[in-house]
């Protein structure tokens, strides 16, 4: 079977425009937690976008992301502020 | 507002088929169009599986098959009931498909550069790398768009923004959909060599074929996966329903991964390179996505952010319904620019001009596929049946053999399946799908 490597090693194959100056992904660290939003986050995101750490808290590698909406679509109200990236930044398919 | 403070006739949001189609047939028709689209080039933050159902694209494009950049010209459509250590296939090829041409695939960075492209010809004034940010509403009348600092006003805006919408959400006009409703796709496009995929694929020329699975491929989370061929690569990858990704504790692109490292695909992939990872949100039922309202007062949604997808269990359908919900569009807005006359009655027509065409016929056919599609049975116990009723007949292993009647009266027996639950999905498979 053809190994295609991490998804990190796959992402790094597209284009992206890295908007420095601007998050377009924050995590409502308390909601996320209490409503398990965060654990769901983590493995719906097929860019692993998110990730939990040691203290439970969970962390967004906004520059990852594939800008699809899965995250939002299950999020519990209150636990994630979701937009896309200002015009003309993040990712950048050549394929699609 | 009065006429001369407008910047555009029509503003239409968002360059994916829909938002294309609408901006090329009302500048082709003399109207001042803008069509403004988030990513730096038009069609870079587009992504569909792949097959497009093109036919519609000959009342806008005459030649289009030909004149794209399509892929291949899908001839061979095979579907394939997946199990962990075996696969039931239908495999239908027909050379009825390439004439005239039904269905291709398409890679949407390249297929929506070229409709941006064919805007621009006719004086669409393309505004690639602008995030809308908001509609601008004067009352309950939708006058603008805003853009950062920046507006922009028209008589009419179209809302083409994709299946997230976020102008149709922030607008009130569309709550949150329920996470059954939504399917995310995860799809790898994968270098392969034109000798290769012709070997592999038993195609030739630019024909192609395309695979829909039901089962394994996404480990009983309903949904499924697919595999199309390009010229030089496969789109292949899985389409896993919301609620059921998060109901059954799985990691999506784990599941992915394991479609691709099935017994029955790896060989397909075997040898090529990665090109590129990608995913997309997409819509399970488009039908109840699509039952709320379509339009304001000097507003109309279309194509997926109006909720126009269909999955027939057979077919997956996006950009076709794009297109020809655009076309519609487009018919009510030049009427309506030509009365001078923007109010919600004039925009209902849109509603009115869809239930006419093959949209409106099609997603009221397809109404009840998504509930049929709920059944668990489906992603599991009906793919293991048929190989076991295969496996009785060719399993040659010196036992009496018995008829085809007692043969899948066994394996039947052997599944768990009740009879009446058989019985009742079959009858509403054929009047669902």
């Amino acid at each position: 079977m053809t190994d295609f490597g991490s998804i990190q090693d796959r992402l790094a194959l597209n284009t992206y425009a890295l908007d420095e100056g601007q998050n377009h992904i924050e995590v409502h660290q308390d909601v996320a937690r209490a409503t398990g939003t965060g654990k769901l986050l983590v493995r719906v995101c097929p860019a692993h976008v998110y990730t939990e750490e040691p203290d439970g808290t969970i962390t967004a590698a906004y520059a990852a992301c594939l800008e699809c909406g899965t995250c939002l679509a299950v999020a519990a109200p209150g636990s994630l502020t979701w937009h896309y990236p200002r015009g003309g930044f993040g990712v950048a398919y050549r394929e699609g | 507002m009065s006429s001369q403070e407008v910047d555009f006739d029509v503003i239409v949001v968002g360059g994916g088929v829909a938002g294309a189609v609408c901006a090329y047939r009302l500048a082709e028709a003399g109207r001042q169009v803008v069509l403004i689209e988030r990513g730096g080039e038009p069609g870079s933050k587009n992504l569909s599986g792949g097959v497009f159902y093109c036919r519609v694209m000959e009342q806008v494009f005459p030649g289009f098959a030909d004149e794209a950049p399509v892929e291949r010209r899908i001839t061979r459509n095979v579907l394939s009931f997946l199990n962990e250590s075996s696969c039931v296939n239908i495999d239908y090829w027909d050379a009825r498909l390439a004439e005239p041409v039904n269905a291709v695939t398409v890679l949407r960075a390249k297929l929506d550069a070229w409709l941006a492209a064919r805007c621009e010809d006719v004086g669409v004034m393309v505004m690639p790398g602008v995030r809308v940010d908001e509609l601008i509403f004067d009352g309950q009348q939708c006058v603008g768009v805003r853009a950062g600092e920046d507006e922009l006003r028209a008589h009419v805006v179209v809302a083409a923004d994709g299946v997230n919408s976020f102008l149709a959400q922030g607008s009130g006009i569309r709550a949150k959909e329920p996470a059954k409703h939504l399917a995310v796709g995860v799809k790898s496009v994968i270098g392969l060599s034109r000798a290769v995929i012709q070997d592999r694929f038993h195609v030739t020329g630019n024909d192609g074929v395309a695979y829909a699975f039901v089962g394994d491929c996404t480990q009983t989370v309903a949904g499924g996966g697919f595999l199309y061929t390009n010229l030089k690569s496969v789109s292949v990858g899985v389409v896993l329903r919301l609620d059921d990704l998060a109901a059954k504790g799985l990691t999506a692109s784990d599941v992915h991964d394991h479609f691709l490292a099935h017994p029955a695909v790896a060989p397909l992939i075997e040898g090529g390179e990665l090109l590129e990872y990608g995913c997309h949100l997409t819509i399970e039922d488009g039908p109840a996505m699509a039952g709320h309202d379509l339009t304001r007062p000097g507003l109309i949604i279309i194509g997926d952010a109006a909720g126009f997808t269909l999955n027939t269990g057979l077919t997956i359908r996006g950009m076709d319904l794009a297109a020809g919900s655009a076309i519609a569009a487009s018919d009510v807005i030049a009427a309506a620019l030509d009365a001078v006359d923007y109010s919600q009655q004039a925009m209902d027509a849109y509603t009115a001009a869809l239930a006419t065409t093959f949209v409106g016929a099609d997603m009221k056919t397809y109404a009840r596929a998504p509930a049929f599609l709920e059944v668990p049975r489906m992603y599991r116990d009906y793919g293991l049946l048929l190989a076991d009723v295969f496996h009785g007949i060719y399993d040659l292993d010196l036992t009496p053999r018995r008829h085809l009647l007692g043969t899948a009266t066994r394996a039947f027996k052997g599944s768990g399946l009740k009879f009446r639950h058989v019985l009742r999905d079959g009858w509403a498979a054929v009047r669902a799908l």
